[in-house]
Order: structure tokens, then C-alpha cells, then sequence
């Protein structure tokens, strides 16, 4: 037995009878037939039903989450937004991470389970969408069921805790019901979802389902999978862009006892998988990890620059000055409201300041790795870390035109993930190891890339460096009427096939603040030329732009001897929704006004004229999120001390509030290390940075104890938390420690130009 | 094939002290004991003890993160103290005790204190570094009864989701509960 409930046109609920008296539920998308879910979660219904739920006799619920956790919590909070719906007994629920739903149809893939994606924020929103109703339509069976049992109508009948309870209180638990679920007629139309006053899970703290495999090291990551026996390879790589190999003692390396080969990997690899820069690569095969450095070492592998260099941060910041400078350089307008140059012309005050960011790595706590056992004539299983399957996906497909039966992609928790695995560089090249010609010994045995910390500082796909000039004009009042911001970098959508008149949206956000409360606004674009593979960095294109825009606020309310947090309110305005073209909006000013307001209060702001500490404050918008950063920074003799760090966000409803108040307060630490110390650096066209003795990720020490965090109470939709938190700290960093020190740092990393100048 | 290299485990014959080089050895090695177990190594000499672990005992609690002893993800304890095992040479070991994270919880499955603040506290957030954070933690806590904000400043090992808020108060957590007297 099994039925289900449409949804939209091509998406719907799915539901069966499972082994042992289970109660299976899924959401499918049109002519998709699964392949084999993760063990436990469906038992035989598998090929009936999407896999997401499965509701055992024996008390326990399995609850597959779609979307990659690499440390945002969704493992928690997609599982709470489904049996929240279920009304399900939290302490029953086991959570399987599912591989990528991946179905033929025509040769052409199908994704069973949607984008699978997570980046950008999207995994709640997508899931408030339509999460929700699978667990809503478990419910609805498993009522119908206790009532067909009790002779009752099923709305005398309500779910809690995993029982059906009957309005005298008798109570028949979901997992006696299951089995009689399953033989229910489907609704016609999509069950009702709950009414929010009674939600027992949404809104309420939960701790990480994984955290007692996390803390006895029990937790397995893509790096602990040996599948197989894997051969280990680790690889030499050139680290010049554009470079060639110069000379490698190849026989000295398998010589190294353990090691069974070393094999060429060409840039053409690369390129077979439709990865745009890639390098020539020297792969060591080894028993083990420590043969296989062993062996990369005594390759003694040199290499040769390409024909053009790599140019100095220095020299592509040059060329931003020079572009800005230049009428004939025309740049990609994103944003033209007015007319900014009359009303420069007509300004009580005009003010101008520069602001210069770093290349900025993800440096992960798990380094890149990847597992494939390829049978070159049946099927291949990819064991990886990614925060996108369908992208190891369209690796693996293009590199061994395998039909979509044949792929498996296997997704466990990541190290962390920051937009480092949206690319899959890494699958790549196990993928060509796999496929590779090998000794006869090891022909037949899964391959293991592991990358070691200074492969992950040279070849990332690193947060663009970045120049911004902003202008504006004030009137007479000490209102900004005119804004132009002008933004130059190396785009990270360059060479992946974006239109150049499209390559600034990975750099910038055309509506972003105080884009629209500005009469005469406007913001350009301006290319820079770079042979650095680029990718996303935790929301980038709101990151370094924010880090600008909300310098120079500060710089103009100082400038006009205004408070900061009156200036940033009288900028806001009266409560509006101001229109925004991308993701989450409109944007309302009363709930921004309201983020500032509240982290000026609990940072106590009324200090901030006499403090003798610097304050500072900061806000953003972020994927339909409202953030506000207020920072307390002690001057020292030799830098600065930062004594507390406030941070209020306004995400909508909040899912888990525990989990979403660590991912404010772990985004703001990254955030405030990367802006106090962190700088990939260009020099004779490579990356000099090799670990974190140059690369100085911050350990506890110069960090705040704690972050004081304020989760505003709303009934909205939810946005994504993963990300939220990091645009507006390092603004706030700076603008508090402008008040301390008297110096305004509009370079990055921080203590470094603080001590410049100082 | 099979994994038969020269850096197979080799357990060590029982009844013997780990200490001592074993009488009737079948292959010369390195002796030592992990969580409790004995081992030898008759691989490479100067194999980090960190891919000895992971390798060829299969035991992946202590991570890889930077080689160079820099970020704390593979700190284990040898003979009560925090070192980094990616900097240990197997050389170095002969008759050490090596305690992992896997060998924190008691054989019933009762986790060590420092685990159980882990979980009170929520301190995860990707979760790779938390084992190394929590044999700092448990090092820490050794010597020091009662830390000080500035006796938990002095563990350097890094977080880079930063979940050092939550891992402070985790600390202080399994401080008091290490305090109180055994029910």
C-alpha cells in the first residue's frame, strides 16, 4: 500500500509501508526512482518513497536530512523542522545524513531530494518550504490511523509527543500506529500544517545530534573513511598559476618504502571535469599517509612559472587606483538612482575614503579529501565533504560518462565548509587517480586524495582581495544625499561562463544598504585581472562590501560630529520596506532599526561618548536576515584588546535557537580573526602562505571571551543562519577601535595597519 | 590485496610489560600502549605518531591539521601530557602511554566529564577540532583544578568555526563536576 499527495507540479509527497511495520514518507519530484537510501532509514520502501521519514514499530523515527552539515547545524534543524510537523518524541529521532538524491530519467539526472545545496543560507528557508509537510502528512496518517482504530473522527484527535492522544486522554502511540498508516488513503489535498502556538520542538534549544560522536571521535568524516583500504595520494603541486613542472626525482620517491607509484595528473583532468584553472599536478600512491608524504618529499619537485606571473596584491591594487582614476575605464554599473554627481556638486560636505581587503582563504578544519572506488565498467561511490553533491556529481558524471544508476555520492558531516566545498577541485583529482593507469597492485582499490594544510593554503579558491572608493555627500542638515561606491576585484564568476555584465553579483549586492535610503546612489564595478581561482567565501559578496559601507557611515557621522547609532537610525528613516532584488527581500528598516537599537542597549551605548573604551557598531542584511554587531575595544600599548562583542540578529522564526546562536557566535569570531590577522599574500606569482604560522587563524587568546548574542522573538519565515553573522562584525571591530585609538584602519588585516599607523 | 606493509599493528604478546622489549618477538618494534591496549610498530621509525593512529590503528578521533603542531586537532596525551601527534616521531614512544579520545569514556560508555560539558554545553559546531580541544581540556584540567580565563587563554589549539565561547564555559563545566564528590 502507499499514496501520496501532490504538492506543485513537480513535487510530492510519497508514502509506504516499510519493513516491520514502518511508515515511510518522502518527498519525490515527478518520474524519480530512488536509489538505495542510507541503512536504517527505510528498510524495503525505498523504492517506493523518497527517503526523509521513516516511522518504526518500534517506537524509533528515522529522519533523513538532504542538505550537507558542515558545521551549520542543519543535521539538527531540518530533522526538528520535520518532526516538529510529526509531532514526534524528540528522543526517538535518529538523524541519517543522505547522499545526493540522484535518479535517471531519460540518462538525464534527476535530484530526487531538490538543490541539496548548502551555501548562501538556503538549507532552512527551502526547508520551511517543504519539510514541513512531510512531517504534516505523517501526522495526518497516523491520526487517520488512530482513529479508523478508536471508531473517532480523526479531528477529535491530536498528535504530541509521539502519541495520538484522543480528547479524554486516551493516547495510542505512533509506533503501534505505524503500520496501519501506511494503509491509509492518501489526502487529496496537502495535510494542514501546524498552527505555530503549538510548536514543542521550532523555537525551542537542541543540542547537535551529532555531538556524542563528536566528542569520543567516534564522528566520521570524509578523512576518517577507509572504505576499501584505499590507496592514500597526496599530490605536488604546481604552485604557480598557469606554471609547468620544471623537475621531479620520481624514482626517489618510490624508493620511499610503502610508496607503490607517482603519476602525472595534467591540467587537461582538470578541465575533463569542467573545472576552469587547474595546474599540473604529481600524484604519490602510498599504503599509507605517512609513505605518501614521505614520497611527496623526496620528489624534490620544482616548478616554473607561467608566462604571466601572478601580479602582487599589491600591483592589482594599483590598478583598482588607476581605474577608479580613469573616465575611459567603463565599469559595470549595478545600482544608478539619481544622479550623484549633481548632487556632489550641491553637497554642504563631501567626503571620500578608500578601502583596501586581502585575498581571504577558507582554510577548513578538514582539509580537502575524497574517496572514489571506481569499477571502471559498473559504477563509482564518492565518499566526500562537499556543500554541494550535484557539483561531485557533474564532476564524476563528466569525467567517466557514467549514466546517473551508476554514480553514488555519499555525503557525511563536514570539517567545516565556508564555501570551500561548492567547488569540487578535489573530487577531480581523485577521479583522475582513479581512472589513471596504475601498478597492477592496486589497480582494483578505492583512492584516497588527502591534501595537507599548505596544498589547502596554496591552491583554495580564495575570497577575492578588494579595493572599494566610496564618495558622499552630505546637505546642510547632515543628511547623506549622495552615495557612489565603487568596488574593484578579481570576480570569482570569472571564467565559469557568467556574462561579463553578470560578473559582479559574486562580488557585491546591487541592493544592499544604504542602497535605497539614499536620494542619489549609485555603485560600479570595476574587473580586476587574476589567475587565483576564486570562489565564494561565507556570503562574500556581502562581506567585504559591508566591511566598506559601513566604515565610512562611521567615518561621515564622525565627520559631522553625530552619534554613529543616531546617524545609522536617522539614515534608516521612518519604517519602510525598501525593494531588494536578490534573495530575502524586501527590506524593512523598522526591523534593522530594531537589531541596532538592541545591540546598542546591551553594549550600554550611552558610554559611548565618555567611554574610554571605543564602541562601535555595525549592522547588515543578510539573505533576508537582520544582523547588528556593537564591539568594545581597550586600547594596549601594543594593539588592542576587545572586551565585548554584542551581536543581534533577526533571522525570522527561529528553528533551533541554540544552534542559531552558535552560528552567530562562531561567524563572529571568524569574522573578527579574519579582520584582525588573516591576509593571503602574492608574491614572484605564488601564494606564499604554507600553515597557520603565516596563515593565523586565532586561537582563544586574543579572541572575546564570549559573544553576547540576542535572538529577536519573530513569527516571520526563517532565513539561513550559517552566514549571517559575519558581515557586519568586522566593521564594528573597526569602528570601535577607531574610538579607541584615534585611527581609522581602512585596510585589512587590522593589527597590522593599526600598528602601521599608530 | 590486503594491507600486509611493514606498518601493520602487531600486537605486542600480553602479560608483558609494554616497557620492556618483548622476549620472543616476532619482529623488532616499538611497544607501546594505547588506551589501555598494547601495540607494536614495525614500520617506519619516524612516522608521526599521528598517522600511526589513524593508519594503521584505525583509530580517527585525533585529526590532521597543519603537521607543524600549530592547530592542536591530533592533540593526544602521552604519559599524562597534551602533546601535538603529529609532531611525535614513533621513535619517541617506546613503553609510552598514549591516551586518545577514544579512550576517554569509561568501557561502560560513561563519558569522561570534559565529554559530558562538551554535549551540556553545545560546543560543537563542525566538530573536527573537538577532540584535540577536548585532550587540551582534559590536560588542562589535570594540572589545574580550577582555571583561570587566562589558564584556558594559554591552550592554543584553534577553532575555525569558533566555538571558543562555548568551549570556555565547556572547560569551567567540567571543572565543577570533576569537583564534586563521586555519588
Amino acid at each position: 500500500m502507499s499514496g501520496e499527495v501532490r504538492l506543485s507540479r513537480r513535487r510530492f509527497l510519497k508514502y509506504a509501508a516499510g519493513t516491520a511495520g514502518a511508515l515511510v514518507i518522502g518527498v519525490g519530484t515527478v518520474g524519480a526512482v530512488d536509489r538505495p537510501p542510507p541503512l536504517g532509514l527505510l528498510g524495503d520502501a525505498w523504492s517506493q518513497v523518497g527517503p526523509y521519514l521513516r516511522i518504526a514499530a518500534d517506537g524509533r523515527i528515522y529522519i533523513g536530512v538532504r542538505d550537507p552539515d558542515n558545521g551549520e547545524g542543519t543535521a539538527t534543524s531540518l530533522a526538528r523542522i520535520i518532526a516538529e510537523e510529526l509531532d514526534a518524541d524528540w528522543s526517538q529521532v535518529i538523524v541519517e545524513p543522505l547522499g545526493l538524491g540522484i535518479t535517471p530519467g531519460n540518462g538525464q539526472p534527476n535530484f530526487t531530494y531538490g538543490r541539496q545545496r548548502s551555501g548562501d543560507a538556503t538549507s532552512i528557508p527551502a526547508a520551511w518550504a517543504d519539510l514541513r509537510q512531510a512531517g504534516a502528512l505523517g501526522r495526518w496518517l497516523l491520526l487517520q490511523a488512530a482513529a479508523r482504530r478508536l471508531g473517532l473522527p480523526a479531528d477529535q484527535l491530536r498528535g504530541e509527543n509521539g502519541f495520538a492522544i484522543t480528547a479524554d486522554g486516551r493516547r495510542l502511540s505512533y509506533s503501534d500506529l505505524a503500520s496501519t498508516a501506511a494503509t491509509i488513503d492518501a489526502p487529496s489535498t496537502p495535510p494542514p500544517l501546524k498552527s505555530s502556538d503549538r510548536y514543542r520542538l521550532v523555537g525551542q534549544p537542541a543540542g547537535d545530534v551529532d555531538a556524542r560522536a563528536a566528542v569520543t571521535g567516534t564522528l566520521r568524516y570524509a578523512f576518517d573513511e577507509t572504505i576499501g583500504d584505499p590507496v592514500i595520494a597526496v599530490l605536488a603541486r604546481c604552485p604557480y598559476p598557469g606554471g609547468t613542472l620544471d623537475s621531479a626525482d620520481r624514482e626517489a620517491a618510490k624508493k620511499i618504502p610503502g610508496v607503490y607509484d607517482v603519476i602525472d595528473i595534467t591540467p587537461e583532468a582538470g578541465q575533463a571535469a569542467g573545472l576552469a584553472a587547474q595546474a599540473p599536478a604529481l600524484a604519490v600512491l602510498a599504503r599509507d599517509t605517512w609513505s605518501a608524504l614521505s614520497g611527496r618529499a623526496a620528489l624534490k619537485a620544482t616548478w616554473k612559472a607561467g608566462d604571466e606571473p601572478e601580479p602582487a596584491t599589491s600591483a592589482l591594487e594599483q590598478k583598482a587606483l588607476e581605474a577608479f582614476a580613469d573616465e575611459a575605464v567603463v565599469p559595470s554599473t549595478v545600482r544608478n538612482d539619481g544622479d550623484v554627481l549633481a548632487a556632489r556638486k550641491k553637497a554642504a560636505r563631501a567626503l571620500e575614503a578608500t578601502y583596501f581587503q586581502p585575498w581571504i582563504a577558507h582554510a577548513t578544519a578538514e582539509t580537502p579529501n575524497c574517496v572514489v572506488r571506481l569499477d571502471p565498467d559498473t559504477s563509482v561511490t564518492v565518499i566526500a565533504a562537499t556543500q554541494s553533491p550535484r557539483q561531485v556529481y557533474a564532476v564524476v558524471q563528466r569525467m567517466t560518462g557514467f549514466r546517473p544508476e551508476q554514480i553514488d555520492i555519499q555525503v557525511p558531516r563536514g570539517g567545516g565548509g565556508f564555501g570551500r566545498r561548492l567547488e569540487a577541485d578535489y573530487v577531480a583529482e581523485a577521479m583522475a587517480i582513479a581512472l589513471a593507469k596504475k601498478p597492477d597492485e592496486i589497480r582494483n582499490r578505492p583512492v584516497k586524495v588527502l591534501w595537507t594544510r599548505d596544498d589547502d593554503l596554496a591552491r583554495d579558491y580564495y575570497r577575492p582581495m578588494a579595493v572599494h572608493r566610496l564618495n558622499a555627500s552630505l546637505d546642510r542638515k547632515k543628511a547623506i544625499v549622495g552615495w557612489h561606491q565603487r568596488m574593484a576585484s578579481p570576480s570569482a564568476l570569472a571564467g565559469r561562463g557568467t556574462p561579463e555584465n553578470r560578473l559582479w553579483q559574486s562580488e557585491l549586492v546591487a541592493d544592499a544598504l544604504p542602497a535605497g535610503l539614499v536620494p542619489n546612489f549609485r555603485s560600479d564595478w570595476y574587473p580586476l585581472p587574476s589567475k587565483l581561482q576564486r570562489g565564494e567565501w561565507r556570503g562574500s559578496p556581502h562581506v567585504t562590501p559591508t566591511f566598506a559601507s559601513e566604515s565610512f557611515i562611521d567615518e561621515l557621522a564622525h565627520a559631522v560630529k553625530a552619534n554613529p547609532l543616531d546617524f545609522r537610525l536617522a539614515l534608516l528613516g521612518d519604517p519602510r520596506q525598501l525593494p531588494y532584488g536578490g534573495r530575502g527581500g524586501p527590506i524593512d528598516t523598522a526591523r534593522m532599526a530594531n537589531v541596532l537599537r538592541l545591540a546598542a542597549d546591551k553594549l550600554d551605548w550611552s558610554r559611548w561618548l565618555r567611554s574610554e573604551n571605543g564602541l562601535g557598531i555595525a549592522c547588515a542584511y543578510v539573505f533576508g536576515a537582520y544582523v547588528a554587531h556593537a564591539v568594545e575595544v581597550a586600547p594596549t600599548n601594543d594593539g588592542i584588546d576587545i572586551r565585548r562583542v554584542v551581536c543581534v540578529a533577526d533571522v525570522g522564526r527561529a528553528i533551533n535557537p541554540l544552534g542559531l546562536e552558535a552560528q552567530l557566535q562562531g561567524a563572529t569570531m571568524d569574522a573578527l580573526s579574519t579582520a584582525l590577522n588573516l591576509a593571503i599574500t602574492v608574491k614572484d606569482g605564488k601564494v606564499q602562505q604554507t600553515g597557520f604560522r603565516d596563515y593565523p587563524i586565532a586561537p582563544t587568546a586574543p579572541l572575546p571571551y564570549e559573544v553576547e548574542t540576542v535572538i529577536v522573538s519573530s513569527a516571520a519565515d526563517p532565513s539561513g543562519a550559517s552566514v549571517v553573522g559575519v558581515p557586519s562584525a568586522a566593521p564594528a571591530l573597526a569602528n570601535a577601535v577607531f574610538r579607541a585609538t584615534a585611527v581609522r584602519v581602512r585596510r585589512l588585516p587590522l593589527l597590522r595597519e593599526l600598528a602601521r599607523l599608530r | 590485496m590486503a594491507q600486509q606493509g611493514p606498518t601493520s599493528p602487531v600486537p605486542a604478546p600480553t602479560r608483558q610489560d609494554a616497557s620492556q622489549p618483548a622476549p620472543n618477538a616476532v619482529r623488532e618494534g616499538i611497544d607501546l600502549i594505547v588506551n589501555g591496549k598494547r601495540y607494536r610498530h614495525t614500520g617506519a621509525k619516524d612516522m608521526p605518531l599521528l598517522w600511526y593512529l589513524r593508519d594503521v590503528l584505525r583509530l580517527t578521533g585525533a585529526k590532521y591539521g597543519c603537521d607543524q603542531g600549530d592547530c592542536g586537532f591530533c592533540t593526544v596525551i602521552i604519559d599524562g601530557k597534551a602533546v601535538a601527534a603529529c609532531q611525535t616521531k614513533m621513535e619517541k614512544l617506546p613503553g609510552k602511554r598514549v591516551t586518545t579520545v577514544e579512550g576517554l569514556a569509561a568501557d561502560d560508555g560513561t563519558l569522561h566529564p570534559v565529554q559530558q560539558a562538551w554535549i551540556d554545553e553545545d560546543a560543537i559546531l563542525c566538530g573536527f577540532c573537538q577532540p584535540g580541544q577536548i585532550m587540551a581540556a582534559v590536560d588542562l584540567l589535570s594540572r589545574q583544578k580550577n582555571p583561570s580565563d587566562a589558564d584556558i587563554d594559554r591552550i592554543g589549539n584553534l577553532c575555525r568555526c569558533g566555538s571558543y565561547g562555548r568551549i570556555r564555559k565547556a572547560i569551567k563545566r567540567a571543572a565543577s563536576a570533576m569537583k564534586e564528590p563521586k555519588a
